[in-house]
């Protein structure tokens, strides 16, 4: 194996290997990088920018890019702060996000980012897409208002379950996931214990019957805001 | 209120806009004719919302939790008729010990801290000061100002409930404590001491409240006794053993004169006795009782309602009161519309007692929440909320989505009462007047306050809380009209 590395994030020295990213690296070191479409075992997709950081003076996402030997990284600033919630705030607006009453409420990354991030209202007009909703599957409910288009179901279906069950299609506004049948997801052979049901970071992709089962305090976001878990482990 | 006069056709309308102390958005219109006369009296209720229609396609069990947005003050009565629909939906209506026990809790603190917002800060402005007072006093600061000790029970009070609510559901409004089949969580040790330790004070406070409204009842008994009042039949909700019973139970109604017109009625049938008629000025509906038509049909719920239908009641302090309240009518039901607010305190009183006995009952820390059976397509759920009963009627297909969904809220059964109080208030207090003045007009709001109506819930709508009263010639013009913001 070879060396290990350093370079600096807001000024901070985080060592790294060759071939991990600027994401992997900085979670080692236990400093928090904000994403949404980005999960551990997961490809990294790239798409949410929401990790967006500035490399050597250049706006790049930290999922996919490479560390690099005295690379000079900063994440915690206000003018990319700032640019998080620009970003934050357009997903909600683009969907049809009801918090109030949904079910991922305080388990869901979306919520507990735009708390993280210091949003309490959208700033942008509601775009209110029509969106469907497939319930045909026994075991998982789809919901596209609250899609972000992360492509964790995408690339967990393929790469983990190894079924290609959802996929991007459409481009621009129309973009939206599809399930790999002539219609709906009844007609897939999903299962709700596979990964590709589980990794939605909102409440686009839900297991039927679950809903609301863990009360309100005990969900993952009721106690410390998303990213405390990796802030835990600076030493 | 505005008042536009028709010199020409001799005739005015007056308009009070908003209804004031009311949770929710009204008016009334009073079309006068030429001699002053009082035509025609209307409460309209000018929200509309339609959840009915945009939560079919929703997950079932998402309901529960997006329906009581219908309201902010007692949204727990629309998480509960709609969790126990769904108990229906998946066979789960026998629930476990802790479940029962849990939401019994929830709805008690519920109707503790709604009957206390508006006993203390709605209604006892009007019964401190006066109707006549100057609407400058005539308020919720005017008797922090006057009667301080009064307006700190009442905000304790209703504190009180809240935590309950908070410690049953989650939060104090909108939590998710109720879920098809049960509970998600049953109720610390910790959680128990701390409702403990003021549970005392809380039954002192509930006992002084009746004895306020029991007091003034029988001081102004006189005035009080024809204000806005009209023999009506009684509908609620009574434990089979006739029992009164806020949670859960069989269908009753009696006549003005005690005659039971339903009884032991199995609610997951509500739909062949209750229906409602539609008319095109208000977006509330009218229901009746199908065996006896639309005209003679209407009913009037809530605390008034539920002290007549019931036979007894299981606490002891709430029954001795209620033995009391009985006796003023000869055991014949009350129709006294001003008696709403004893029959109301007597709940308070009751809530508390039942309060006290479950936070002593071990089963709330039992760990056995959910249950559930054989999966139904229909799920009827209803339950006695603060203003009265409330059905809730869902119909859910195969695939889990909702494709029917039917509320009947507490208010909208008390539409033609509130009506019929508002028509026999200007009667008796407006008609034939030549000035019409504020402190009359307060007695229209007065009479529909007994109802503490909750305008949203009845229209499932978004909305402010006021009122606003309209005079209107006899050709239907305004004529005169009183709006407040």
């Amino acid at each position: 194996m070879s060396a290990t590395f350093t370079f600096t994030i807001d000024g901070k020295e985080i060592k790294a290997s060759p071939g991990q990213t600027i994401m992997e690296a900085a979670e080692a070191a236990g400093v928090y990088i904000p994403r949404l479409c980005y999960s551990k075992d997961l490809r990294p997709h790239g798409s949410c920018r929401v990790c967006t950081c500035m490399v050597n003076g250049r706006p790049q996402a930290a999922c996919t890019q490479p560390a690099a030997a005295g690379m000079v990284v900063d994440n915690n600033t206000d003018e990319i702060q700032a640019i998080r919630r620009d970003l934050v705030d357009m997903l909600f607006v683009d969907g049809n996000h009801f918090c109030p009453f949904c079910e991922k409420s305080g388990n869901c990354e979306l919520q507990a980012m735009a708390y993280r991030l210091g949003i309490t209202a959208p700033r942008f007009p509601y775009l209110w897409p029509e969106r469907s909703v497939d319930a045909s599957h026994p075991e998982v409910f789809i919901d596209r208002n609250r899609c972000i288009l992360c492509g964790r179901c995408v690339n967990a279906s393929k790469d983990i379950d190894g079924k290609n069950v959802f996929q991007f299609v459409g481009r621009g506004e129309h973009k939206r996931v599809a399930v790999n049948a002539e219609a709906l997801a009844a007609d897939t052979d999903l299962k709700g214990a596979d990964r590709a049901s589980m990794v939605c970071p909102v409440g686009a992709i839900v297991l039927k019957y679950k809903g609301y089962a863990t009360p309100i305090g005990r969900r993952i976001y009721d106690q410390k805001p998303i990213g405390s878990e990796i802030e835990s482990r600076r030493k | 209120m505005v008042t536009t006069a028709d010199k020409s056709a001799g005739t005015r309308k007056i308009t009070i806009e908003p209804v004031t102390r009311v949770e929710g958005h009204g008016k009334v219109t009073l079309l006068l004719d030429d001699k002053n006369k009082v035509r025609q009296a209307r409460l309209h209720i000018v929200e509309f919302r339609g959840f009915e229609r945009f939560i079919q396609g929703r997950p079932y069990w998402e309901v529960p939790v997006m329906v009581q947005r219908l309201c902010g003050i007692c949204p727990v009565s629309h998480h509960l008729a709609a969790a126990k629909a769904m108990d229906w939906i998946v066979g789960g209506e026998k629930l476990t010990p802790t479940a029962e026990k849990l939401r019994r809790l929830m709805h008690y603190g519920q109707m503790f801290q709604s009957h206390a917002l508006h006993f203390f800060h709605l209604v006892s402005p009007d019964l401190l000061f006066g109707f006549d007072a100057d609407p400058a006093v005539r308020n919720v600061i005017g008797v922090a100002a006057k009667f301080p000790d009064l307006a700190v029970q009442g905000v304790m009070m209703r504190k009180f409930g809240q935590e309950i609510i908070k410690a049953t559901a989650g939060k104090k409004i909108h939590g998710t404590g109720a879920i098809p089949g049960g509970v998600n969580k049953n109720l610390s040790t910790q959680e128990r001491d701390f409702f403990l330790k003021d549970m005392e004070q809380m039954l002192v406070w509930a006992r002084s409240a009746l004895k306020i409204a029991k007091d003034y009842t029988a001081a102004h008994l006189a005035e009080l006794k024809d204000f806005g009042s009209f023999e009506s039949n009684h509908l609620s909700l009574v434990r089979a053993d006739g029992a009164m019973d806020l949670y859960h139970g069989v269908l009753r109604a009696v006549d003005s004169q005690g005659k039971k017109v339903l009884n032991d009625v199995d609610y997951q049938g509500y739909f062949q006795h209750i229906a409602e008629e539609v008319r095109d000025w208000s977006y509330m509906k009218f229901p009746f009782m199908k065996a006896i038509g639309p005209e003679a049909g209407w009913y009037r719920v809530g605390p008034l309602a539920r002290v007549n239908t019931c036979d007894f009641i299981d606490t002891p302090e709430a029954d001795a009161a209620l033995k009391e309240f009985k006796a003023l009518t000869g055991g014949k039901p009350n129709n006294i519309t001003m008696a709403y607010h004893w029959a109301r305190m007597i709940e308070t009183l009751h809530s508390a007692e039942k309060i006290n006995a479950l936070l002593h009952d071990k089963d709330l820390q039992g760990t056995d929440l959910v249950v559930k059976g054989p999966r139904r397509e229909e799920g009827v759920g209803l339950i006695e909320a603060p203003r009265g009963t409330l059905f809730h009627h869902y119909r859910v297909n195969k695939q889990d989505q909702v494709v029917m969904a039917n509320l009947i809220v507490s208010t909208t059964s008390n539409n033609e009462p509130m009506n019929r109080a508002v028509q026999k208030v200007a009667q008796d207090y407006i008609s034939g007047k030549p000035e019409i003045t504020e402190g009359l007009l307060n007695r229209i709001e007065v009479a529909i306050r007994a109802y503490d109506p909750c305008l949203s819930c009845a229209t499932h709508a978004l909305g402010r809380m006021p009122l606003d009263v309209e005079i209107v010639d006899c050709e239907g013009s305004v004529v005169d009209r009183r709006q407040r913001d």
